[in-house]
């Protein structure tokens, strides 16, 4: 974000600096004007290239390689499998292809649960935040714990509560409100599809709540008061004032929380360890395991390589159609 | 604007994924090392006592006497198993690893495979005091045999069976179970009023991996052909896995929750009363840390089939252990074999094995009364008599993950109250085989 923020802060600045000079002959002044910005976003792009660009270069020359342990040491000898690798992540007949194929679908259905959970979380409690109240900061504070809680404390925490014996949901699910005939497991078997869903909505949800509540302070309290003035209840201020007005902000909240959640690999790592339950194998720890697990670093690459095409699609897809939204609004 | 900056976050989050798997690409130095900086050096050890901390307070008074005879200043880094593996490989892909470091022995021919580590030919071997002053159970764990180890013993285990003496004694039970029938039968008389006959750690990888490979060498099963190739479907592999999963689902001698157990948990049932027996290695300085004193406990060898070695062998443990490295591009060669030297000198392993409650790999050492403790004693007899290692293969570790895996979701569908057939084994083993790399 700072690549953006550089030039539009940048050139305003040298020309305030050097009035009416701009238009003059003296070329040396007029070669640093132009120069500058470039020269101020130099330090960015090459981090970029550095940080960003090649690793996934390396990556995806890694996706073409039978890089196995043998390999490891010196992987630019491993040899060339060509489109091996990918053939073998998608052929969906065997096991490797099947269960890929399976990680992919539960981390579609756990991301979408989860971004419409913490966007409707958040924004619901931005919207009540909007009023004031006695305890309304101490309240704003406590929201965000979970976003400011280091990811590792506190997802041990919650494996912990989830301890089928031990652990304190089952605790009071069943031994207080005795809603479950027996103990149920979280962490293994079906349930820990719902156990990782809880904790990374638990999670999420405060970013989306501080975005949304960003956004609320840009719309004018005019709008309000005439809506109502019209006659519009707190239901239709919400969906007619509220809502379209913090569409742009939306935008970008679900698809930064979309990417965020389709990757997320600390909160399924912590909770599950190494090998996570067939329910809840979501695709950042399927690779993982296909790569450091069983030492396949070439299909696992070519997974990453599948996985970022994936999401650069639905990226692109997003882009097209918000942006398009957006021309039509501001014509 | 707007548009530039979900492209930036989008590009953050998608190059961060890729980074997962690419994490940079060293290439590799000569072989041998070098002595480029032979004044310090860096060991990994593993996290071998109750916690890390724990573990620093006993290994660096010895570092500090290593500093002071050599001169050599060691820099160290516990390194908590669970990271240790994946810390090695990414040291192996960097190149920027340590210079000396501990590795589970049941990885040797894995990362022997990698070509990462010093291998111990004779005239390394030499700089240290010669093989032969080296158990041959625990060498037997160093590397694919016909090629120079990869690593050397540094302290040794097995498995026995730990019991609770106050519930055997309540239970009216005399003595710990010989075979297994004596433990399903034992196990029925202590399995009740919220109590359990056997501890397991259902959700642990490596610790379902020891447990079938003594029951399947019990059953003549190999897990993998004499050419080194997977075979996990065999009949004594897939009656190995069924026969410890069945202690659960059939038998009920194992709480449904060990399933989700893999930090250890069951150890805390057991000193708790809450489980009266676990198969382990060196559990002793773990239960005095969970508050139960040395005479509240008994060892016994880990049961066998019943009737004579018939079908397999009278393998009641794997040999279980850590071995230590050397780095092949170390900066620091004369060192790191100096440090290697010093660890396995008969006073060192005489004084950490007594700490850890482990075996020393070194015979000479193993003559210290301290090792003639009762428990000591049954896990030195397994390890010299009764004791195999894991097999010496190089995808060894990736058996472990996906044997390990495929018993803890057979466990975990035992707990859910699922049936464990022949058939639902084999398959789930024959699914682990095919995750395999193909060699």
């Amino acid at each position: 974000m700072n690549t953006t923020a550089v030039p539009a802060t940048g050139e305003p600045a040298v020309g305030k600096n050097s009035p009416g000079a701009a238009r003059g002959p003296r070329r040396p002044g007029r070669t640093r004007r132009t120069a500058l910005p470039y020269l101020l976003l130099l330090p960015a792009l090459l981090l970029e290239i550095l940080i960003h660009l090649l690793p996934i270069v390396i990556g995806v020359a890694m996706s073409f390689k039978e890089l196995t342990q043998f390999y490891l040491r010196d992987w630019g000898a491993a040899p060339w499998r060509g489109l091996d690798n990918f053939r073998f992540a998608v052929d969906f007949d065997t096991p490797a292809g099947e269960s890929l194929l399976r990680s992919f679908t539960t981390t579609c259905l756990f991301t979408v649960l989860s971004v419409g959970l913490c966007w409707l979380l958040g924004t619901a409690a931005a919207v009540f935040m909007q009023e004031t109240f006695r305890g309304r900061g101490f309240l704003r504070a406590l929201f965000l714990v979970p976003y400011a809680l280091p990811v590792y404390a506190a997802v041990i925490t919650w494996s912990f509560m989830f301890q089928r014996d031990n652990g304190l949901i089952n605790h009071v699910l069943h031994d207080q409100l005795g809603l479950t005939d027996s103990p149920s497991f979280w962490l293994i078997g079906d349930n820990s599809f719902w156990a990782l869903l809880i904790v990374s909505v638990w999670k999420g949800w405060p970013f989306a709540f501080l975005i949304v509540m960003a956004g609320l302070q840009n719309i004018p309290k005019e709008l309000y008061e005439a809506g109502a003035l019209d006659g519009a209840g707190v239901w239709q201020q919400i969906r007619k004032i509220t809502l379209p007005s913090l569409r742009s902000v939306n935008q970008v909240l679900v698809l930064v929380l979309f990417l965020w959640t389709f990757n997320d690999f600390n909160t399924p790592f912590v909770l599950f360890g190494k090998s996570a339950p067939e329910a809840a194998d979501l695709i950042s720890i399927h690779i993982y395991q296909s790569s450091f697990a069983t030492w396949n670093f070439g299909a696992g690459a070519a997974m990453s390589v599948l996985l970022l095409l994936f999401l650069l699609l639905v990226t692109g897809v997003h882009l097209f159609f918000t942006s398009r939204g957006r021309k039509a609004t501001d014509a | 604007m707007r548009r530039n900056r979900a492209v930036a976050s989008g590009a953050v989050a998608v190059s961060l994924l890729v980074t997962v798997t690419a994490c940079g690409g060293g290439s590799a130095t000569g072989d041998g090392g070098s002595n480029e900086s032979p004044k310090t050096l860096t060991y990994w050890a593993s996290n071998q006592g109750p916690n890390i901390e724990a573990d620093k307070k006993i290994l660096e008074p010895e570092l500090k006497k290593f500093e002071q005879r050599t001169g050599i200043k060691v820099k160290l880094e516990v390194v908590p198993w669970s990271d240790l593996l994946t810390r090695i490989m990414t040291a192996t892909t960097s190149g920027q690893g340590p210079d000396v470091l501990n590795i589970g022995n049941t990885w040797s021919a894995s990362l022997q495979s990698t070509g990462a580590l010093l291998p111990w030919d004779e005239k390394n071997f030499s700089k240290i005091g010669g093989k032969d002053r080296f158990v041959e159970a625990a060498l037997g764990s160093t590397g694919t045999a016909g090629s120079d180890p990869a690593a050397v013993p540094l302290y040794s285990m097995s498995y026995a069976l730990y019991y609770n003496k106050k519930m055997f004694a309540d239970a009216g039970i005399e003595k710990p179970p010989a075979t297994w029938d004596e433990m399903v039968a034992t196990g029925k008389k202590l399995s009740k009023d919220g109590k359990w006959a056997l501890g397991a750690e259902g959700a642990n990888l490596s610790n379902n991996i020891h447990q079938v490979f003594v029951l399947g060498k019990q059953h003549g099963a190999d897990f993998f052909d004499a050419e080194g190739k997977p075979d996990f479907t065999s009949d004594g592999a897939v009656a190995a896995v069924k026969q410890y999963v069945d202690f659960m689902a059939k038998d009920k001698i194992i709480a449904p929750g060990n399933a989700e157990y893999a930090q250890n948990q069951s150890l805390s049932d057991f000193a708790k009363d809450k489980t009266a027996m676990v198969l382990w290695q060196a559990a002793a300085s773990t239960f005095k840390s969970q508050g139960m004193s040395d005479d509240e406990w008994g060892v016994a060898p880990v049961p066998v089939q019943a009737g004579a070695p018939g079908q397999g062998k009278n393998v009641n443990s794997m040999v279980a252990g850590i071995n230590m490295a050397v780095f092949k591009n170390t900066k620091n060669l004369d060192g790191a074999l100096e440090f290697v030297k010093f660890m396995t000198s008969d006073e060192e392993q005489k004084l950490l094995c007594k700490t850890y409650g482990s075996i020393p790999p070194v015979k000479a050492a193993q003559s210290d009364p301290a090792f003639d403790r009762p428990e000591l004693k049954v896990l030195r007899d397994t390890l010299a008599t009764s004791a195999e290692a894991l097999p010496q293969v190089p995808s060894e570790s990736q058996f472990e993950t996906v044997v390990g895996t495929a018993v803890k979701n057979l466990f975990a569908s035992a707990a859910d109250g699922g049936e464990v057939t022949t058939e639902s084994v084999k398959a789930e083993l024959a699914k682990a085989q095919q995750q395999m790399p193909q060699q």
